[in-house]
């Protein structure tokens, strides 16, 4: 079934990060398997910070020499980010397994990526300006709490709860999905894409990477692509309601964008909240009263419906 | 009188064959003990008002203090602080009446028999989902599937309804102020959606029978919907029902257009219970 919300501010950062927490958590019961956050802080000039993790959670009850392991794989990322001139302004370990690292870099993205990932059980979340992804097993409140997110400020953000379904429990399933490597961009979905392979081949042919079988990250990858071919986010959304079939409700952000489509068949629900200063959707009510207490006007989205908002 | 009643349900779009087939429904009969209620209906008195507040209970906690206030003879009761939680004021099979202050989440109200409902919000997905009578008054708007199954009673929604408005519909009226999205009456067997605002594409796809008023525009209609003439009996009706729950529109209802089954089943007629009367 799957939960997915997303919040911006219209007039500056906030404590986004509790405020995701309680709207996901209110959506607990869309999918207890895992909870992600894509959140939008302050960008720094030729600053990025670069979220990964060199082992899946599960990897830590295999034994004493995972944890040898990750050191040496830490070890090994850390040769990696100095052979490519990557300053490490600042390096958090909230976990043994997932780290954050703030760098000064101006080199190509994508071989940054590319080379993190070639080490052992290394993947990127997310490397942005603003952009920071984490994503873990568990509700939101353990993820928010164990990652320290509920003091995140920041501009905007979407987030989402998992019921596995198609893939394993495991954080590499879990979304948001980042658009490897662009800078930036993260996508929740809720839905399934019935064209999925089609596309992606299709993606593939022009030399986009996939780190899952997630159809989730096909929109992220595949927004990255058109907004890099010129369009906007508005009309990246719009060509994606006729060439993805299935159905589908999805969030979409860019540095200072969220935006939101459903399908024609307008399937898979979402509730939106406007208000002069913020926007909050999600797939329930329930998520938007975990921060709005009082009495709101909120509607339905329609079928083909698409929708841009700017931080 | 047959004549008439041939005359008046061929002017509603219907179609004269006779009424036969089996009947499941419970006959009531003046000499029944316990009057016209079901045996398991309480007893209560609409005078005796209750209220509970819904800020620190989960669903299944609100819906038992429903019960508990129905058991002992509260006949009116104030839901307050629903918070959009999901799945409340359900299965209640008794006349009373309900006033929710706020919103209600997914699957609201469903399985009612009997009762009156207000509320002062919005409303989730599946809102009135199989309910057999009583009515229920949205004041604001309300997610997809509004109605859905809907057998009986009035269900109304003064703002806008998302899509498949109406889905499965069994009997009943619908009646939307606003606009209405996608596949509204999807699979419709009988009864009557009323739009005033717009509805969206594929309107009454796939429709056994029933009929559709809309007073705006409509993209398109779906698979067996097709338009038929607005009669002076429709337009009557419309008034009237639009009428009780203040949705009549400034211009009157002559505007409206009318969408039934083009191809109807031959085991289906398109009367409501209570117009059988009419032409029997």
């Amino acid at each position: 079934m799957c939960g997915i919300s997303g919040l911006i501010y219209r007039d500056g950062a906030r404590k986004i990060g509790g405020e995701m927490t309680a709207m996901l958590q209110a959506l607990r019961h869309r999918g207890p398997d895992s909870t992600g956050f894509a959140m939008y802080g302050a960008p720094g000039p030729n600053e990025y910070v670069m979220r990964y993790k060199v082992a899946e959670k599960e990897d830590l009850d295999g034994g004493t020499r995972i944890h040898r392991a990750i050191k040496e794989r830490k070890a090994a990322v850390g040769a990696v980010l100095e052979e490519l001139g990557v300053n490490v302004l600042e390096l958090d370990e909230p976990t043994e397994y997932a780290l954050r690292s703030r760098i000064a870099f101006d080199g190509d993205l994508k071989r940054l990526a590319d080379q993190v990932e070639e080490v052992e059980g290394g993947e990127i979340l997310s490397i942005g300006n603003a952009l920071e992804l984490i994503k873990d097993l568990g509700d939101a409140t353990a993820v928010s709490e164990v990652y320290g997110l509920g003091t995140f400020e920041g501009t905007h953000g979407i987030g989402h709860t998992r019921m596995a379904t198609e893939s394993d429990v495991d954080i590499r399933s879990a979304h948001p999905y980042w658009a490897y490597p662009y800078n930036d961009i993260a996508v929740v979905h809720n839905g399934q894409i019935t064209n999925y392979w089609l596309m992606r081949r299709q993606l593939e042919r022009e030399g986009q990477r996939f780190v899952s079988h997630c159809d989730s990250e096909l929109l992220a990858v595949y927004t990255a692509v058109n907004l890099e071919k010129g369009m906007t986010l508005e009309e990246s959304l719009r060509r994606s309601i006729d060439e993805i079939d299935g159905v589908f409700t999805y969030l979409i952000t860019t540095g200072n964008e969220l935006g939101m489509a459903k399908d024609t068949m307008a399937a898979k629900p979402m509730v939106l909240y406007e208000a002069n200063d913020m926007v909050a959707l999600a797939s329930e009510e329930v998520a938007i009263r975990a921060i709005l207490p009082h009495e709101i006007e909120t509607s339905d989205p329609y079928d083909e419906e698409v929708r841009v908002w700017q931080a | 009188m047959a004549g008439m009643s041939e005359s008046t349900s061929t002017q509603m779009g219907m179609h004269t064959e006779p009424l036969t087939g089996r009947d499941i429904k419970t006959k009531f009969t003046l000499e029944n003990e316990g009057g016209f209620a079901y045996h398991f209906a309480r007893d209560v008195d609409f005078n005796r008002r209750a209220e509970i507040d819904c800020a620190e209970l989960e669903p299944t906690e609100i819906n038992r203090q429903i019960r508990d206030l129905m058991d002992s003879g509260h006949g009116s009761i104030v839901i307050r602080n629903p918070g959009a939680k999901h799945s409340l004021v359900v299965g209640i099979l008794n006349r009373m009446n309900i006033i929710v202050e706020g919103s209600l989440g997914y699957f609201g109200c469903g399985l009612l028999d009997g009762p009156t409902v207000r509320i002062s919000g919005r409303v989730g997905w599946s809102f009135g989902e199989n309910m057999m009578a009583g009515v229920c008054v949205v004041e604001e708007n309300a997610g997809s599937t509004f109605g859905a199954a809907l057998r009986g009673g009035d269900l109304v929604c003064k703002g806008s309804v998302g899509s498949r408005t109406g889905i499965d519909q069994k009997g009943g009226t619908i009646l939307i102020g606003g606009d209405t999205g996608a596949f509204s009456g999807f699979m419709m067997q009988r009864g009557r959606i009323v739009v005033c605002g717009n509805a969206g594409k594929n309107l009454g796809d796939s429709m056994y029978d029933g009929t559709i008023y809309v007073g705006g525009d409509i993209r398109d209609l779906g698979v067996d919907a097709v338009q038929a003439e607005l009669t002076d009996l429709d337009r009557a009706w419309l008034t009237r029902k639009l009428n009780m729950y203040e949705l009549l529109p400034t211009q009157g209802v002559g505007h409206f257009t009318k969408i039934v089954a083009g191809k109807q089943l031959w085991s289906y007629d398109n009367l409501e219970p209570t117009e059988k009367k009419l032409v029997l």
